[in-house]
């Protein structure tokens, strides 16, 4: 038996219903990771020691163990301590935490590498340190990470189909649903792939945006 | 305690990094619109001398008063810090390398501490960020992003975006160091309409001519002390020290 994508449309609501929670779960994890890695970024860089600890230790654990043993601590682990998060919010913090602590890195380096006269400039006008952060080092650093941060979202992108093992109806598991009835695995397995590729295309597109936006201001 | 009736006092002003001394018990009392330059060549202190006057090359010893408040008095970390950054409002400075904030406008360099620090709406900032603009002749450069600009416009924007905090006192850090020499007027033109208006400055300069011109006092330092102080006219033409003299021959032999 050959290829037959004639079937394909029948089940394309399920398929699109998939492509909505994949596009979804993404989105909220991506906003999560940026802010997230600021806040980290920033701990890590101006924070006194015994604060930053804690959070040395939530950055081994995200950096130094399998994104799948993450989620399954998160939605199977916490249950057992009364925190019973649904399997979508569940994912979005696993895959948010997870690449926050990548983007923190590459900020702390882009933070650093901000001119000293610009700190500097900021505290002469009368700004605090926490404003002269906020308002002219830490907007500079994000500018400057942009690319970097678009390829860790791509990468998100494409570990958000780890979610489908905790039960998320993402892209990859309605897939699999579709296939479990049809038996078509590589028709709905390549509609997948195809999928995440058009995904991949519009999130190139948007970063390209960003991008020419803030050349003009460097 | 001590009467403090000048405008900028500096008491005793010492400064050293370890074993080396960079400031050696300087004192300096500047008037209410009287405008300071302060010579010498790199490493004579001069830099670091104006930097303490907000602090931010802090002195190992000594004090500095505005306006009858010490600006470097000891406290409590956290109540220092919302005391220098209160004076700090007052004190504008003039940095050699600008230190524009290239991810804003030119309209936002200026109007971001106002909008921030003093208590007016965003339309109030905008307009202050376009009267201090035409002030300094850049308000047709309002939406421009810094890199879009010379040096000179640069230099320029930085100027205004000192004075919409509305200050005391003008600090220049060497303003005009960094420029090519046909963009240097434009920025000196501005500091002398700000002279012309009685702004208190202090200026840290290499440019002799400039100094003499707009200067009611001029200081000579070497090696952390101040060797000659006066009028322009006394100072520049007439140095009764052999280091002051040494010191225009070698740049008189280097600008020609």
């Amino acid at each position: 038996m050959g290829l037959d994508f004639s079937i394909v449309p029948d089940y394309l609501d399920i398929i699109l219903l998939g492509v909505a929670w994949t596009i979804g779960i993404t989105v909220a994890s991506a906003l999560l990771s940026f802010v997230g890695g600021i806040f980290f970024a920033v701990i890590a860089l101006y924070s006194p020691w015994i604060i930053r600890q804690p959070f040395r230790l939530i950055e081994w654990v995200f950096m130094g163990t399998p994104l799948l043993l993450q989620l399954f601590l998160i939605y199977f682990g916490l249950v057992q301590i009364g925190i019973d998060l649904p399997a979508f919010v569940a994912g979005i913090i696993g895959l948010g935490l997870h690449f926050a602590v990548y983007n923190s890195e590459l900020i702390q380096t882009a933070i650093l590498a901000v001119d000293k006269g610009q700190m500097e400039a900021a505290r002469t006008l009368g700004l605090s340190r926490g404003e002269a952060l906020r308002k002219v080092v830490v907007p500079q650093a994000v500018n400057a990470v942009i690319p970097p941060i678009g390829n860790n979202m791509i990468a998100l992108l494409k570990d958000s189909a780890l979610v489908s093992v905790i039960g998320v109806s993402e892209l990859t598991l309605s897939a699999q649903r579709v296939i479990g009835k049809t038996y078509r695995p590589f028709e709905f397995y390549l509609v997948a792939a195809a999928f995440y590729y058009v995904i991949n295309l519009c999130m190139e597109w948007v970063q390209r945006k960003i991008e020419r936006r803030i050349a003009v201001s460097r | 305690m001590t009467e403090h009736t000048h405008f900028v006092e500096i008491r005793h002003a010492q400064k050293s990094y370890g074993a080396l001394e960079v400031l050696k018990d300087i004192s300096l009392n500047v008037e209410r619109g009287q405008i300071v330059g302060i010579i010498g060549s790199s490493g004579s202190g001069k830099s670091t001398l104006l930097r303490a006057i907000n602090d931010l090359d802090p002195l190992t010893g000594g004090e500095v008063w505005l306006d009858g408040i010490q600006v470097n008095k000891s406290l409590p970390h956290r109540q220092y810090e919302k005391h220098i950054n209160a004076m700090r409002q007052q004190i504008g400075m003039v940095f050699q390398h600008f230190n524009l904030f290239p991810h804003m406008t030119v309209r936002e360099n200026v109007a971001m501490a106002p909008k921030l620090l003093k208590e007016i709406s965003k339309e109030e900032a905008n307009q202050l960020a376009a009267e201090q603009l035409d002030h300094v002749g850049m308000l047709e450069r309002i939406d421009y992003y810094p890199s879009q600009l010379s040096g000179g416009q640069k230099q320029r924007v930085a100027i205004a975006r000192a004075l919409a905090m509305k200050p005391k006192l003008m600090l220049f850090d060497e303003a005009t160091s960094a420029l090519d020499p046909e963009l240097v007027e434009e920025v000196n033109q501005v500091m002398k309409k700000l002279a012309e208006e009685h702004m208190t400055m202090i200026i840290v300069t290499h440019e002799m001519d400039f100094a003499a011109s707009v200067c009611d006092r001029v200081l000579f330092m070497d090696k952390g002390v101040v060797v000659e102080e006066g009028p322009p006219e006394v100072v520049l033409e007439n140095p009764s020290q052999k280091r002051t003299r040494e010191f225009l021959r070698k740049h008189i032999e280097g600008a020609s």
